[in-house]
C-alpha cells in the first residue's frame, strides 16, 4: 500500500455533487498526475461533510484546511500552492459567517460549525471514502458485528441497546432495544429486519447523507440486529430520488458479501444474513412502518391498523423489526462502546446524540449532530451562525409535516423528544427549518396542509376528508377571504383528526396549524380581521407603494412593471395604480432607492 | 418499429427475471418505466398477465405512486422543489417564473414534447435552496432572474 503525505477530501455527497465536486475531483487527480504527485497526494471522494452551505468542499490533510466554494478553476491553484509548495490558498479558505473569522490557522474541527458537535452517528462521513469497504474497516468497521457474533448471545445485545437508551431517530422515539426485543420474543420461522430509509420529511436530509457517507455501518447494524432478534433476511426500504444513496448501498453490500460479512457463515458462525434493496416511488405516508412493508410486498403503500405490530405480524406476515438509518448509525458504536458510555451522553429521557438537518433562513445550513438536550439557541446561533440578512428570528420549524413552529420565546428549551412534544412540535426526523420576519406563519401552516393532502393515502376519512377541509379554511385565510369563527373551526378539525385518523401522518397532521395557533394567533387575526398579513407575504393582502420622498423619477420601475401599473414623468415621483398591480415584486427589486415598499 | 419491439422485449425480461419474487410488482413497474418512460395500458396488462395479477392490482399501485407516470414526459422533466427549505427561501416564485416561461401550468408537457414542469419534493439538498432539477442536472441556490438563461440551454 502507498503512503500518501497529504490526503485531498472532497465531499461527494448530494449537496456537493450538484454544485460540481465531480468536476472537482477529475481536475485534481489530472493536475496531481501532472505535477508529479499522484503517488504522493490521495484524492478521497468522501461523504456529506455536514456544511453544505461552504459546498463544494475540499479539506486537505494532514493540516485540516478547509476550502469552501471551490470552483474547477480553483483546483489548479490548491496544487500549486498548497500540496507543492505548502502555501494554503487564503482566498478559498473557508470564512465563518457569524464572526467573519477565517479559518487559516484553524483545522477543520476548530471551526466554529463544527466545534459543539458531537459527532457518533455521523462518525465516518466525510472522513471516509463510502465505496471502499477498507476505510470502514480501518475505522473499527465490522468490529461491532464480530464481537456481537463471537462474543454475545442475542439476549445480551438486545441489553446492551435497551441499557444505551437509545431511541427512535426515525421520530416517534420508542426505545430501540425494547422493539428488538418484541421481535426476539416473537416465534417464527421466518423474521425480517428492515430499515426505513424513506425520508420523507421535507427539509430532513441526515439519512440520506448516512447512506451516502457510511452505508457499511448501516448494513452492519443491520446484521447485528438479525443476529439479535433472529432474522436471516433484511430489507432496506429507501427513497428513489436518492440514486446516490441507492447506488453506494448497492456497492457496499456487493463489497461485505466479497469479504463474507453478509451470506452465509458469517465470522465462521452458523449466523446466516442477506440483505435487499427496495426502491419507494414517492409517496410520503410510505415512511409509517405499516404501509412501507405493504410497499415492499409490491402493493398500494396504505398502512394497516395495528395491533399486529409489526413485530409480532410485519412484513409477509412474519415477525418484522423497523429502525430508522440513523437509529442504525448509533448500533456499532454502542456494541463496541458499551450502554454506558452512549447514555452518558444526552439528558435523563432522551440519551445520546441526535443530527439536525439545518435549513432555510440560516447562515450555516447543513447537517450537525449534538447532543440531547443541547438547546435550540446553541444550534441556531453558535452552530448556525444565525439568521442571514440581520433579519430577526421568528420560528424553528422541526418534525416536518408532523411538527410544529417554536418561537423565540423556548430557544432555551433543551431538545428532547419529550420536551419538543411538551411545547407543541415534536423531534421528527430531525428537519430544522428556521424562518425569520418575512416568513408568514398561517402560509407556513397552509403549506403544511397542502403537503398532507396531497400525500393522504385515502384510507380513512379523518385524514382524507379533513385534512382537505382544513386547507381550504387555510387557503381562504391567506386570501383575504378568511371569516369570524375560522380559527375556531380550525381547532376543532384539528383535534377530531388527531384522535380519529389512522396511522401517524393523519394524527400529526394538524399539528403546524395547532402549533401556530398557540404562538402566533394574532397572525391570524391580523388576517382574517384586520385582512392584513404582518409579515408581508400574502400577495393577496399587499399592495405596493411608492414613498414620495424618496422616489428620484428614474422610471426604472415603471420600465420593468409588466402590468403597467406605475405612471409619472421622469425626474417626478411616481405611483402605483393598485387595481394593475400584479404584485410580483419586480419594482421593488429595480429600484435603487429603496422608495417602494410592501404595505 | 424495431425500437418499440426491443422495448417490449425488455420488458419480458424484467418480467421473467423478477416473477416468483415476493413484492415483484414495485420493481418491475420501476424498470417498466425506466424503458418507457411511463407505464401505458397496454404495458400494465403486460405486466399483470406476466406477474398471474390482474390489471385493477397493477393500476391500484402505479396510480398510488407518485414516481408513475401513465402519460409520455417531455424530453426534459424540470422538477422545482417545494420541501420547506427551498419553500420559505422562496421556490414558489421560482415555479411561478418557470410556468411563465415555459408557459404551461404546473404539472403539465408543453406542445411540443420538450418540457414537462413539476413541483417536488424535497430534493435533500436544502444546503443549495431553493433547488431545481433538470432530469439529472441539480440547479442550486436560484432566483427568478436565472430561469430565462438555465432554460434556454435546454431549447
Amino acid at each position: 500500500m502507498d503512503l500518501y503525505r497529504a490526503h485531498v477530501l472532497v465531499c461527494g455527497g448530494t449537496g456537493c455533487t450538484s454544485s460540481g465536486s465531480t468536476q472537482l475531483i477529475e481536475r485534481f487527480e489530472q493536475q496531481l498526475q501532472e505535477k508529479g504527485l499522484d503517488h504522493e497526494v490521495k484524492v478521497v471522494r468522501t461523504g456529506c461533510f455536514g456544511l453544505c452551505e461552504a459546498g463544494p468542499v475540499v479539506i486537505v490533510y494532514p493540516e485540516g484546511t478547509f476550502y469552501s466554494r471551490v470552483n474547477v478553476e480553483d483546483v489548479d491553484e490548491i496544487v500549486s500552492e498548497h500540496l507543492l509548495k505548502g502555501r494554503k490558498v487564503q482566498h478559498l479558505v473557508y470564512v465563518d459567517h457569524a464572526t467573519h473569522e477565517s479559518s487559516m490557522e484553524k483545522s477543520l474541527d476548530e471551526v466554529g460549525f463544527y466545534k459543539q458537535q458531537q459527532r457518533v452517528a455521523l462518525r465516518n462521513c466525510g472522513v471516509i471514502d463510502p465505496e471502499n469497504i477498507d476505510e470502514y474497516i480501518a475505522f473499527d468497521g465490522y468490529q461491532a458485528l464480530a464481537k456481537a457474533l463471537t462474543e454475545m448471545t442475542p439476549e445480551q445485545v438486545i441489553q446492551e441497546v435497551i441499557d444505551s437508551g437509545l431511541r427512535g431517530r426515525g421520530g416517534g422515539g420508542f426505545p430501540t432495544g425494547r422493539k428488538w426485543l418484541f421481535g426476539y420474543n416473537s416465534k417464527a420461522d421466518q423474521k425480517y429486519i428492515a430499515c426505513n430509509a424513506d425520508e420523507g420529511d421535507p427539509g430532513a436530509f441526515m439519512d440520506r447523507s448516512l447512506l451516502e457517507g457510511d452505508p457499511h455501518a448501516i448494513i452492519e447494524a443491520m446484521a447485528i440486529g438479525g443476529y439479535a432478534i433472529g432474522a436471516s433476511e433484511g430489507y432496506i426500504y429507501v427513497r428513489a430520488e436518492y440514486p446516490i444513496a441507492v447506488r453506494r448501498l448497492q456497492v457496499a453490500i456487493d463489497q461485505a458479501h466479497e469479504y463474507g460479512l453478509l451470506g452465509k457463515n458469517i465470522f465462521g458462525t452458523d449466523f446466516n444474513f442477506e440483505l435487499h434493496i427496495r426502491l419507494g416511488a414517492g409517496a410520503f405516508v410510505c415512511g409509517e412502518e405499516t404501509a412501507l412493508m405493504n410497499s415492499i410486498e409490491g402493493m398500494r403503500g396504505e398502512p394497516r391498523p395495528r395491533p399486529p405490530f409489526p413485530a409480532v405480524k410485519g412484513l409477509f406476515g412474519k415477525p418484522t423489526v423497523l429502525n430508522n438509518v440513523e437509529t442504525y448509525a448509533n448500533i456499532p458504536q454502542i456494541i463496541l462502546k458499551g450502554a454506558k458510555w452512549y447514555a452518558s451522553m444526552g439528558t435523563e429521557r432522551s440519551k445520546g446524540t441526535k443530527v439536525f438537518a439545518l435549513g432555510g433562513k440560516i447562515n450555516n445550513t447543513g447537517l450537525v449532530e449534538i447532543p440531547m438536550g443541547t438547546p435550540l439557541r446553541t444550534i441556531i446561533y453558535d452552530i448556525g451562525g444565525g439568521i442571514p440578512n440581520g433579519k430577526k428570528f421568528k420560528a424553528v420549524q422541526t418534525g416536518g409535516p408532523s411538527g410544529g413552529c417554536i418561537p423565540a420565546e423556548h430557544l432555551d428549551v433543551p431538545i428532547e423528544y419529550d420536551t419538543l412534544i411538551e411545547i407543541g412540535s415534536m423531534m421528527g426526523s430531525g428537519g430544522m427549518i428556521v424562518m425569520d420576519e418575512d416568513n408568514c406563519m398561517v402560509d407556513i401552516a397552509r403549506f403544511f396542509l397542502d403537503f398532507t393532502v396531497d400525500e393522504s393515502c385515502g384510507k380513512c376519512t379523518p385524514c382524507r376528508i379533513g385534512t382537505r377541509r382544513m386547507l381550504e379554511i387555510l387557503e381562504r385565510i391567506v386570501d383575504g377571504k378568511g371569516e369570524e369563527g375560522d380559527i375556531e373551526k380550525l381547532e376543532t378539525l384539528a383535534n377530531n383528526i388527531k384522535s380519529t385518523a389512522l396511522c401517524g401522518l393523519g394524527q400529526t397532521a394538524p399539528n403546524p396549524v395547532l402549533s401556530t395557533l398557540k404562538y402566533f394567533r394574532h397572525e391570524y387575526e391580523a388576517h382574517i380581521k384586520e385582512k392584513r398579513c404582518p409579515a408581508h407575504h400574502c400577495q393577496s393582502l399587499l399592495s405596493y407603494v411608492i414613498d414620495a420622498d424618496k422616489c428620484k423619477g428614474c422610471t426604472a420601475c415603471a420600465r420593468v412593471c409588466p402590468g403597467s401599473a406605475i405612471s409619472g414623468a421622469v425626474k417626478t415621483a411616481h405611483t402605483i395604480d393598485t387595481s394593475k398591480c400584479l404584485k410580483c415584486g419586480a419594482c421593488i427589486e429595480k429600484c435603487r432607492f429603496g422608495a417602494i415598499s410592501k404595505k | 418499429m424495431p425500437e418499440l419491439k426491443e422495448k417490449y422485449a425488455a420488458l419480458d425480461e424484467v418480467i421473467a427475471r423478477h416473477k416468483g419474487e415476493p413484492g415483484a410488482l414495485m420493481p418491475v413497474l420501476q424498470e417498466a418505466q425506466n424503458i418507457f418512460g411511463y407505464v401505458p395500458k397496454d404495458v400494465q396488462q403486460i405486466i399483470a398477465d406476466g406477474l398471474g395479477t390482474t390489471l385493477a392490482e397493477v393500476y391500484g399501485v402505479a396510480t398510488f405512486y407518485a414516481q408513475f407516470s401513465l402519460e409520455p414526459k417531455g424530453q426534459y422533466v424540470v422538477g422545482v422543489c417545494l420541501g420547506t427549505a427551498c419553500y420559505v427561501k422562496g421556490s414558489q416564485k421560482v415555479l411561478d417564473k418557470l410556468a411563465e416561461e415555459l408557459d404551461i401550468p404546473v404539472g403539465r408537457t408543453t406542445p411540443d414534447g420538450v418540457f414537462t414542469l413539476n413541483a417536488t419534493r424535497c430534493l435533500g439538498a436544502c444546503g443549495l435552496a431553493p433547488v431545481m432539477m433538470i432530469n439529472d442536472e441539480v440547479y442550486g441556490r436560484l432566483t427568478p432572474d436565472m430561469i430565462p438563461e438555465i432554460v434556454a440551454k435546454y431549447r
